[in-house]
């Protein structure tokens, strides 16, 4: 088993060492569908990372990433960039603790319009205060971060996400939202503290999708409520992790990187019916792929390679 | 302070009878239907092309396009939804489910309307005159509105209490197994109380297509309030919708008349949160959901 967990790890730091290499390809358009892809990975990772095990659909990706990006263009100028990445990941941190504390004790229903209305509640307290105290309604971000500083930072953030997620599958913390994701009364009865696990792993989720959205902010230079909180980034983010398959680790990723190849060529092609294919294509995998690509992924190597256990089991 | 209590009360109506199709759709048919809002605006949509295209008043559009609507979810339902109630195991799943299903329909429906009307703002000009009602001047379109609002939630809880078939789509909300063993065809119920909860939200968005600008894109602002109206009521309660809505409504006006416009939001979301942890099933729910 070490054996087997060294090796995988030896070949993920080979992926990762060879992923940063991509800048110096020195193509811009291959490096901003790079960074396109990096982005949606950890996003998606970061969602399944709690909505799979949980089962609590969350539509508040573009709120966190909302305020990680606003975070940068308030701070960005003002403090040196590793502090300004610190508190935007801070601030993510502590709305999602405090919008756990006060919605996941509550039915997965209640959960699921409430983090729908989430991004709109921010996106209006944020406009209200831009408008009333600051008399602003949107800021220029100018900070000395290029395109390749954004990429790599997206790709150790990616890394990072893969290490976090592995250990936590691997602690109690794991253990126990696995149990809540089967029965949340079986989970009370067993005496695990099930809303301490779900606010924490929900504001490590957040956390990270508040970096990606501090991470991107430098790639507009210009920055209002409407830009930041762009609610179709939830929704992409959610069809990219369920397509993907949120109940593995591994699974978001399988989503993320031919919806985030396909929606690049919808936009530039079909301006005007994008919405529409993106509906449809979200129904398709509602109904023909309800576990994801990694759910039939085992599905199909459990029916080749599982044959003969099954019988010796009949 | 008369007026933002009358602006609260209309308001507040116009939510209630936005809100009344969503809690039969999600308290008996269990669809929790995140596309609402857009068949609000799709009928909206329809009544402003046969008021300026046709010269049909929108009393006569009613009648044209709440029908219609009928027909059209009933053929969702059984279209769409049918396969998602026979996949699901058990109601959380089924909830999570149609969740997902429809969450795709609404940017199907929403990009149609986008592709026909492109993304500007509509309203129409009807009864837009000034009338006296409880010594303040209101708009007689919000005040007819209001009218039929109330007509069509009297006639709603007489169908539900009064007649046979109210009774049944009662019993199935509370439990479907056992409204099977009284021989309740559940099925058809859940289907024609879903096509119901469409023919209402149709009707509201005619009339509220007489006094309220809108866009192809504004459905997801009323999917929003409806949900939160059918959750502080208590899911399927008729009369927890009504009180729902006009609280919502009064603290809006209040709000947007003596703090700031631009908080309404923010006092939806607090007022439904502070209802869900004080009653985590609304304000007329039952305990046990």
């Amino acid at each position: 088993m070490s054996a087997r967990t060294a090796g995988f790890g030896a070949v993920a730091l080979a992926a990762f060492a060879l992923l940063a290499l991509v800048p110096r390809l020195g193509n811009p358009y291959y490096l901003a569908l790079a960074i396109s892809l990096l982005q949606y990975t950890v996003l998606a990772t970061a969602w399944g990372m709690f909505s799979g095990p949980t089962r609590y659909v969350s539509l508040a990706t573009t709120a966190f990433f909302g305020v990680g990006a606003y975070t940068v263009a308030v701070l960005g100028e003002i403090l040196p960039w590793p502090l300004v990445l610190l508190i935007a990941a801070a601030l993510g941190a502590v709305v999602a603790a405090i919008v756990g504390l006060s919605t996941l004790r509550l039915s997965g229903v209640y959960f699921v319009i409430f983090t729908f209305g989430l991004t709109e509640l921010i996106r209006q307290l944020v406009v209200w205060f831009e408008v009333n105290k600051s008399r602003v309604l949107g800021r220029y971000v100018f900070v000395n971060i290029t395109q390749a500083d954004i990429y790599w930072q997206l790709l150790a953030l990616t890394a990072a996400v893969f290490l976090l997620g592995w250990l936590i599958a691997r602690s109690r913390l794991g253990f126990a939202l696995r149990v809540i994701g089967e029965d949340e009364t079986v989970a009370k009865h067993c005496g695990i503290n099930t809303t301490f696990a779900k606010v924490a792993l929900f504001t490590i989720s957040a956390t990270v999708m508040t970096l990606v959205g501090a991470i991107m902010a430098p790639r507009w230079t210009y920055i209002e409520p409407s830009i930041a909180f762009n609610a179709m980034i939830s929704f992409q983010v959610l069809i990219m992790a369920l397509l993907g398959g949120a109940h593995r680790l591994w699974g978001p990723v399988l989503g993320a990187v031919p919806l985030t190849l396909l929606f690049e060529l919808l936009s530039a092609r079909f301006p005007n019916t994008f919405t529409i294919i993106l509906g449809c294509i979200f129904l398709l995998i509602v109904y023909m792929l309800p576990r994801g690509v990694a759910g039939l992924l085992e599905k199909l190597s459990t029916t080749a390679g599982g044959k003969t256990t099954q019988r010796a089991a009949a | 302070m008369t007026n933002a209590i009358l602006t609260g009360l209309m308001l507040g109506g116009m939510y209630a009878l936005i809100a009344m199709g969503l809690t039969l759709q999600y308290g008996v048919a269990r669809i929790m239907n995140l596309s609402y809002g857009e068949f609000l605006i799709a009928a909206a949509f329809a009544s402003h092309w046969l008021f300026t295209g046709w010269a049909v008043s929108p009393f006569v559009g009613l009648a044209l396009v709440v029908p219609l609507a009928f027909v059209l979810n009933f053929a969702i339902y059984k279209l769409l939804l049918t396969p998602l109630v026979r996949r699901a195991p058990n109601r959380d799943a089924l909830e999570v489910d149609s969740i997902l299903a429809t969450f795709g329909l609404t940017f199907v429906i929403q990009g149609s309307m986008l592709a026909l009307f492109g993304g500007a703002y509509y309203s129409y000009s009807f009864l837009a005159f000034p009338v006296q009602f409880l010594g303040e001047t209101v708009a007689a379109n919000r005040l007819a509105a209001l009218g039929i609002t109330i007509l069509l939630g009297l006639a709603l809880y007489a169908a539900l209490t009064r007649t046979r078939a109210g009774t049944a789509v009662r019993a199935v909300a509370v439990d479907p197994f056992a409204a099977q063993l009284v021989a309740i065809n559940v099925p058809q119920a859940s289907a024609l109380t879903f096509a119901l909860g469409g023919a209402l939200v149709a009707a509201a968005g005619v009339l509220v297509s007489t006094f309220l600008t809108f866009s192809a894109s504004s459905g997801v602002v009323f999917t929003m309030k409806a949900l939160i109206v059918v959750v502080m009521g208590g899911v399927g309660n008729m009369l927890g919708c009504l009180v729902a809505g006009l609280a919502l409504g009064l603290s809006e006006a209040l709000v947007a008349s003596y703090v700031d416009p631009g908080l309404t939001l923010a006092v939806n979301f607090a007022l439904f949160l502070a209802v869900l942890l004080v009653k985590p099933a609304g304000l007329f729910g039952r305990a046990t959901r």
